[in-house]
């Protein structure tokens, strides 16, 4: 279960730029996990209760935007949306190793005080 | 559990026995108190020497009043896994520097990511010489192991961390001479789903498969498998026993990576070994 790393580098950025800020508090933290990212939402959102405990981000919400994937197709010259992770295009049944999107998995915004 | 927080981590990575600390300590940071609410208005009054040639004509004196509005929105848009891509690129800098060709090996446990390392690095002998760092949650014996088979090794207890990041890469990197490899292989914790996402600075991604697993494996662990530049398939001595779809297989594996190049081997036997001897000749000129 990575994601407890995950979150773990998560809160440490989180702190480090509330502190920057002069917050004492954080109250939410909104992040973007992709399709193909190899993180699990479900399983960050467990994580995050563990690893914020302590630290100024405990009791927070953690607000996740999944992102799917978006990947193009050069035969077919256009960018579409896999039904599944394995990414072949729903025109020409190609696969592509061309990921647009789908991969994110950033800290986007912090809601403090 | 972690005895500094009880936060349910572990904090015992070692590197050949020796702890080096580990997950746990990272956190301790993040859980420093805030600032003590504060004033602002600090008068600068202690003596502190100051080079004579370094003027400053700025004011020390800043009662900058902030009142502390309640909520408020800070804009972050950062990269979880930045702090390891740069590591890992420090990494991968310094491979290059040494002309050192790095393979990242993953699969799951059983798979013979062991097996397929020693029977490349004994029969490479001397025409390659190639040096392993291994991960594993506990125990030394896949070290012992290549060691006894006279290759130089360094295990990673990873205590129960899932997976190598660079940090722990660039630190067991030290115990080995580097200079005297041409290949060092990062043999991972045995897992397709969490070292998927780190990158380690290595030079290629190999991905092993064993033919007891099931043709559908890398439509099953789709991340994993599309990071690979090397796909290699396992045990092919057992695979009629085990009735393994060959065609299946390789058109599940080219759907998730069609860019990886595929070997089918049996690193017991030694069967499809010299395909990818020749692919790392190849690679390490």
């Amino acid at each position: 279960m990575h994601e407890l790393s995950l979150m773990q580098d998560t809160v440490i950025i989180a702190t480090r730029q509330a502190r920057e800020a002069g917050a004492h508090h954080i109250h939410r933290i909104m992040m973007q996990v992709g399709a193909l990212s190899g993180a699990v939402p479900e399983t960050l959102e467990f994580a995050f209760d563990i690893v914020a405990k302590g630290t100024m981000a405990e009791g927070a919400t953690l607000e996740i935007q999944r992102v799917p994937v978006l990947c193009y197709c050069s035969g077919c010259a256009q960018e579409f949306e896999p039904t599944d992770l394995v990414c072949e295009c729903a025109r020409c049944g190609r696969p592509s190793m061309d990921i647009r999107r789908g991969r994110e998995l950033h800290l986007t915004s912090l809601e403090v005080s | 559990m972690c005895k500094d927080c009880g936060c349910g981590l572990p904090g015992d990575v070692a590197i050949d026995g020796v702890k080096v600390g580990g997950e746990t300590s990272r956190l301790a940071e993040a859980k420093a108190p805030a600032a003590p609410s504060h004033t602002h208005d600090h008068g600068h009054d202690h003596g502190h020497p100051h080079d004579p040639d370094h003027a400053h004509d700025h004011e020390h004196d800043h009662p900058h009043a902030h009142p502390h509005d309640p909520h408020h929105t800070l804009s972050v848009e950062q990269r979880i896994l930045d702090k390891n891509d740069r590591l890992a690129e420090r990494n991968r800098g310094y491979f290059q520097a040494k002309g050192l060709y790095v393979l990242n090996v993953l699969a799951s446990p059983g798979a013979g990511k062991t097996a397929f390392i020693e029977r490349t690095a004994a029969d490479l002998g001397q025409r390659v010489r190639l040096g392993v760092i291994v991960g594993d949650l506990a125990t030394e014996n896949d070290a012992v192991r290549l060691r006894g088979r006279g290759i130089p090794a360094i295990q990673i207890t990873t205590g129960s961390v899932c997976h190598l990041d660079a940090e722990m890469v660039s630190r067991a990197m030290e115990r080995l001479d580097l200079n005297a490899l041409q290949v060092l292989v990062i043999e991972n914790v045995g897992n397709l789903v969490c070292p998927a996402v780190y990158d380690l600075g290595e030079s290629a991604r190999v991905v092993l498969l064993s033919v007891t697993e099931g043709e559908d494996k890398p439509l099953k662990y789709p991340v994993m498998f599309r990071s690979a530049q090397v796909v290699v398939i396992n045990k092919m001595d057992i695979a009629g026993a085990v009735g393994f779809d060959r065609e299946t297989a390789l058109r599940n594996v080219r759907r998730v990576a069609p860019g990886a190049t595929i070997f089918e081997v049996s690193a017991k036997t030694g069967h499809g070994m010299d395909a990818w001897y020749q692919y790392l000749d190849e690679a390490v000129r």
